[in-house]
């Protein structure tokens, strides 16, 4: 009998339990809170949570495998109905998910993949980080409509996959359109303090009344690349069109601002398709796909960005 | 006759000449990969060109490497520094979120980053706690307590009189730079005009000997680690207000490294002793310019580290006291004895004068 | 006198060796032969240019000219390492030694017995022992070298050294710190190693001992060569004429020491529970007074203990009738104390920071650094005693650390002079002195007496002791056993105290 059925069949055996919403438990084994925008996970994953009457148990993992692996330990001993994990790492993941697989508990991966068989854990529910990438150079090539542009990159951490696939994303967004040029491209360690200093010196290296475009892979460094053009007298997202990804609060004030242009979402409710898929699945067995995409949802000035920040502000980011 | 001559005092220009060397170097680097590197104009009521922006990205660093020279001239290390400016820059964003002056959270800044200093102190001069473990414990509790008070996003805050500190100028020069000279200048002075630059060089030279002539290493330890605390703190505040908020995760992460390196690059012995604030500073304007070239190179970052490793390791190896050495020997083989060397002692002269 | 052996060929023969250092010509053509199974003195002022000499020839210093044959061939050894393996054994005039480490694996150092891949520790320990033992030595070998005084330590390093010199020993100033009967059984195994065919280079200030265990003499005066001579042919007046270029006129010993004056510090029942027994003692301004004791026996202890460096258990001090409280050398220096130090190197000298900043670090230690010390004073100051006490330097900006070892001394002298302190405590001030600069310092010290300083001196060169001190205090065994004052101040009598003493024990 392949682990499937006995899933399966186990998740018909709960199914009338499973129906009232209310008695669902669900173990959350978060990370940490490394960056705002984790936080923000946190605190949505939460709401969402409340909002379907779930009850949920949250361990924050500080970094750590070991503690991730603990909790989810924990999880299975208290009986949990099923559990989400944000793994910290990809790999030795193998054992737990097959403590929670023998005690017929269901997983989902937020945000991130493990190098482990599919069939250990229920669904993964992340963004496409290539996808991201690619509706910004698509927003850029169609802003642009056909006119030059030298467009200037601002890279995240040298060798982390969302620089990687960012940076793939968004050349694939502009292939085809010759009027668009990356000329420099510099790392800003996803940092406000280090987008400012290479954004200076890309204003320097360049002339600043040559860059026409700025692309970051994240708000921050679009953030401190802001402060950086305007110390040189020009007006960002006027004289140099900004677009960055994952739609934190200060970009969507920068953008209603007029400083900035565009951002991606990156979205912190990991956890709503999640749970959505879980409860279809206990309720009913109904098998989700193996990935759900999140959505990658532009933003520019066209939307009420004040709202926007007014209602992401205090989600932690 | 014995009577040595008063003689020119070791001059301050002869010590920093390697350090102004390789920093004339390390520009030309730069005119190298940009050729208008050197060029300056005035954009926005602020001076502006890469020359200018050397010396106010340096101004972290230079700041630190102040503190930094004291504590490694008594022979110990301060990796705290880091960690320290992440909390002091949480602290007076905190501050002026919460509505205070700006003066205010710089004041509260620098109280925290002086306490920091003194328990550095504390562990190392009273505890007798070996430097780099005792300053490890801050520099891992640190970032912590930085995000506590941050509350673990970036502290976001925009009271003009904060921000100019970090991305103001005054008279057209960035504030930063105005700061960093200023300390340096400031500290160099009571140094070297007070007796502290030698007592701190006489405990990191000899301690035992430099108790027992009735020094009281134990307060000037907690001193050079005070102020390089407060040089942190400093920094830290500095660092928050350019990017006008406070990220407790990155702000000063990695810098106790290259002050380290700024201080060694100066000339200084981490084995303690003779220190040159000047040259450590130099060193700092040194890492910034070497960080300048790889940032105008245009290469992709994939090559940053290896070129910075490359241009540090050749530095280090400039100064090594082999290849020094071996310059001097090039140098003396073709000077013969000088002819004008005192003369062997004289007796009769010897004798008239007892 | 002896027979010098005077084979057609020297085992070590140096010629036109030359030394320049930034404003010093350390050694100029200086010519030296070793002949086998030859004591070969090396004699000269402080700053003569010995120990540079030594170190041109172990390959420690590059020299800038000269040759070098070894049993005829011409050598060139580099470092220290290669002049060890070429079979010249050295002990530097500063020990050289890992405090860190055990006194056995000092004596072993790279040459440690190993079973298998692993040092054979315990063999090593009990091989260590049987050397020491040889020296009359009965210490723990397993033990951290640092535990012992300079004067084990000292001969912890010609042990080693000897094991290791298979043609050539060279030995600089080992004497410095060792007692009348380890002088004799270090003579002991020199004249072993003399009768294996060794040449030996001895270097001291001390000329009874080069007239006692040397055959040939080489004399340096301002790193050059003014002579060498067979010792059975000449005086020691001949010899400390060469020295100094100059006659040393006899002083006429001044016994009459006058009355002293008030009491000044009066110490009862000081001490401290495994280091010094409780002691009491009275000093008066315009007073000598000697510490006198073998080795071990609490001389540098007790001056330590008075100092503050370590602070004592029990009892109190009154300065002037008033207690006070040392519990730090800084208390100490406050009241005016002055200590200098028996181990220049550990205790005394700050070997990077300059001659200057030496010599006025305590008086700028006492003053506070608020209060830096103006330039035009430190030069001043640091010129006078240059001048007085004739120490030789290039420049007062030189590291202290490339002074010759007497003009260290002579340096940290100074410092503690120049605080002008009431009460000067002097550890064997004249360790590493020569002949002439040793009168001085006697002279200097009668001088601060009749001035009417309190001084305490010890010292383990008892024919010195007794030319200066008022009192003379003998200590053993960490205890004060006899004082000894007006004509029972002679060296008999204190050899005679040492001796019932122990004796009685
Ligand atoms: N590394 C150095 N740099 C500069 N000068 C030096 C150095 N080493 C020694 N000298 C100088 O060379 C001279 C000779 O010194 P040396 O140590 O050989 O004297 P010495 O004869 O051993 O004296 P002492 O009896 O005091 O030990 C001194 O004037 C000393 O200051
Ligand atoms: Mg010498």
């Amino acid at each position: 009998m392949t682990l499937k059925t006995t899933l399966l069949a186990s998740a018909i055996a709960l199914a009338p339990v499973a129906a009232l919403a209310a008695d669902l438990t669900i173990g959350f084994s978060q990370i940490g809170s490394e960056s705002g925008w984790r936080a923000a996970e946190t605190t949505v994953t939460k709401q969402e949570a409340e909002k379907r009457g779930i009850d949920l148990k949250f361990a924050d993992a500080q970094q750590k495998q070991e503690n991730q692996i603990k909790a989810i330990r924990s999880f299975i001993a208290q009986g949990v109905d099923a559990i989400l994990v944000a793994p910290v790492v990809a790999t030795g993941w193998d054992e737990v998910l097959e403590e929670a697989a023998d005690a017929e508990i269901p997983v989902v991966l937020l945000d991130r993949t493990v190098d482990a068989d599919e069939s250990l854990y229920l669904t993964a529910v992340t963004s496409d980080l290539v996808h991201e990438g690619k509706v910004a150079g698509e927003w850029l090539a169609n802003e642009m409509a056909g006119e030059d542009c030298r467009i200037v990159e601002l890279q995240g951490t040298t060798g982390s996959s969302p620089a990687i696939d960012r940076k793939a994303g968004f050349e694939q967004g502009i292939a085809g359109h010759d009027n668009l040029e990356i000329v420099r491209s510099q790392t800003g360690d996803f940092t406000r303090a280090q987008g400012k200093v290479v954004m200076e010196s890309f204003l320097k290296a360049e002339g600043g009344e040559n860059i026409c475009a700025l692309y970051a892979h994240n708000d921050d460094m679009a953030v401190g690349a802001i402060q950086a053009i305007k110390e040189a007298g020009l007006k960002p997202g006027e004289d140099i069109k900004i677009v960055a990804i994952d739609a934190v609060p200060d970009a969507h004030k920068a953008i209603a601002a007029g400083e900035m242009n565009a951002t991606i979402e990156l979205t912190p409710n990991m956890a709503g398709p999640a749970l959505d898929a879980l409860e279809a699945y206990l309720a009913n067995g109904t098998e989700p796909a193996k990935w759900i995409q999140t959505e990658s949802k532009l933003f520019t000035s066209a939307d009420d960005n004040m709202a926007i920040f007014n209602m992401k502000k205090d989600l932690g980011y | 006759m014995s009577t040595p001559s008063a003689g020119p005092r070791p001059s301050v220009f002869k010590r920093i000449l390697p350090q102004l060397v390789i920093l004339a170097v390390a520009l030309a680097l730069n005119v190298v990969v940009f050729p208008d590197f050197f060029h300056i104009d005035f954009r926005n009521g602020r001076l502006f060109g890469n020359l200018i922006d050397v010396l106010n990205r340096g101004a972290p660093v230079a700041l630190l490497c102040i503190g930094m020279t004291l504590v490694i001239a008594t022979k110990g290390i301060d990796l705290s520094v880091g960690a320290v400016m992440a909390i002091a820059g949480a602290v007076a964003a905190s501050m002026v979120v919460e509505g205070h002056g700006w003066g205010t959270a710089l004041l509260a800044a620098m109280a925290a980053g002086g306490l920091c200093g003194l328990w550095n102190g504390f562990l190392v001069a009273v505890l007798r706690i070996q430097p780099i473990v005792a300053t490890l414990v801050l520099m891992v509790a640190g970032r912590g307590i930085a995000q506590l008070v941050t509350e673990g996003k970036i502290l976001t805050f925009d009271n003009a009189g904060l921000i100019h500190l970090g991305a103001g100028t005054v008279a057209g020069v960035p504030t930063p730079i105005l700061i960093w000279i200023a300390l340096g200048a400031l500290v160099t002075f009571v140094v070297r005009r007070t007796a502290l630059g030698m007592l701190i060089e006489a405990i990191g030279i000899n301690e035992r000997s430099s108790r027992l002539a009735g020094i009281n290493s134990r307060v000037l330890l907690v001193c050079v680690y005070l102020v390089s605390g407060l040089c942190a703190a400093l920094a830290g505040v500095i660092v928050a207000a350019d990017i006008k908020g406070a990220d407790a995760n990155n702000a000063g992460l990695w810098l106790e490294l290259d002050a380290i390196l700024a201080v060694v690059i100066g000339g200084n012995s981490l084995l303690g002793g003779r220190f040159s604030i000047v040259a450590s500073l130099i060193g700092a304007l040194i890492i910034q310019s070497v960080n300048s070239v790889i940032l105008l190179s245009g290469l992709p970052p994939e090559f940053n580290l290896v070129i910075k490793a490359l241009l540090i390791l050749g530095i280090l190896v400039i100064q090594s006291p082999r290849i020094g050495n071996y310059v001097y020997m090039l140098r003396a083989s073709d000077i013969q004895p000088q002819p004008d060397r005192p003369k062997p002692i004289d007796h009769q002269e010897k004798e008239a004068a007892r | 006198m002896k027979d010098v052996p005077t084979p057609d060929r020297p085992v070590l023969h140096a010629r036109g060796i030359s030394k320049f250092f930034p404003g010093t010509i350390a050694l100029d053509d200086v010519s030296v032969r070793l002949m086998p199974g030859e004591v070969h003195a090396l004699l000269g002022e402080n700053g003569a240019g010995k120990s540079t000499l030594i170190k041109c020839l172990t390959g420690a210093y590059r020299r800038d000219a000269g040759v070098m044959e070894l049993d005829g061939q011409e050598v060139d050894p580099a470092s220290t390492a290669e002049s060890q393996r070429l079979g010249i054994g050295t002990v530097y005039q500063e020990v050289n030694l890992l405090p860190n480490l055990t006194v056995a694996e000092n004596l072993f150092l790279g040459r440690q017995p190993t079973r298998g891949r692993f040092i054979a520790r315990r063999r090593m320990n009990a091989m260590a022992r049987e050397v020491l033992e040889s020296y009359g030595l009965d210490i723990d070998p397993a033990e951290p070298l640092s535990g012992y005084s300079v004067a084990i330590q000292q001969v912890i390093a010609i042990a080693r050294a000897v094991d290791m010199s298979g043609k050539v020993l060279i030995l600089d100033e080992p004497t410095a710190s060792l007692d009348h009967d380890e002088v004799q059984l270090l003579f002991r195994v020199i004249r072993q190693l003399k009768a294996r065919g060794l040449a030996v280079v001895f270097i001291t200030h001390f000329l009874d001992q080069v007239f006692d265990i040397s055959d040939r003499a080489t004399v340096l005066r301002n790193g050059q060569v003014v002579g060498e001579c067979l010792l059975n042919e000449v005086t020691q007046h001949d010899v400390v004429t060469m020295m100094l270029g100059r006659q040393l006129e006899a002083r006429v010993q001044n016994r009459d020491t006058g009355r002293a004056g008030k009491t000044l510090v009066e110490i009862s029942d000081l001490g401290k529970r495994g280091m010094i027994d409780p002691f009491s003692l009275t000093i008066h301004e315009g007073e000598v007074v000697g510490l006198a004791g073998l080795l071990g026996s609490g001389r540098t202890e007790t001056a330590n203990l008075i100092f503050g460096v370590v602070p004592a258990d029990q009892g109190k001090i009154t300065l002037r009738g008033k207690a006070i409280d040392i519990t730090n050398p800084r208390d100490a220096v406050a009241h005016r104390f002055a200590l200098c130090p028996e181990d220049r190197k550990v205790d005394g000298i700050v070997g990077d920071l300059s001659v200057r900043d030496n010599i006025i670090l305590a008086l700028q230690a006492r003053q506070g650094w608020m209060r830096p010390i103006p330039r035009a004073k430190v030069e001043e100051i640091a010129q006078s005693y240059v001048r007085a006490l004739d120490i030789r330097l290039a420049s007062l900006d030189m590291p202290i650390r490339l002074l010759s070892g007497g003009n260290q001394q002579k340096a940290l002298l100074a410092r503690w002079l120049a605080t002008n302190p009431d009460f000067l405590i002097l550890d064997e001030p004249t360790r590493g002195i020569d002949v002439g600069a040793h009168a001085e310092i006697i002279a200097l010290i009668e001088q601060l007496r009749a001035d009417g300083m309190a001084l305490l001196v010890a010292s383990s060169e008892l024919e010195e002791l007794v030319a200066y001190s008022t009192r003379v205090i003998v200590l053993r065994d960490r205890q004060q056993v006899r004082e000894l004052t007006g004509d029972d101040i002679s060296p008999a009598t204190i050899i005679d105290v040492i001796a019932t003493e122990e004796a009685a024990r």
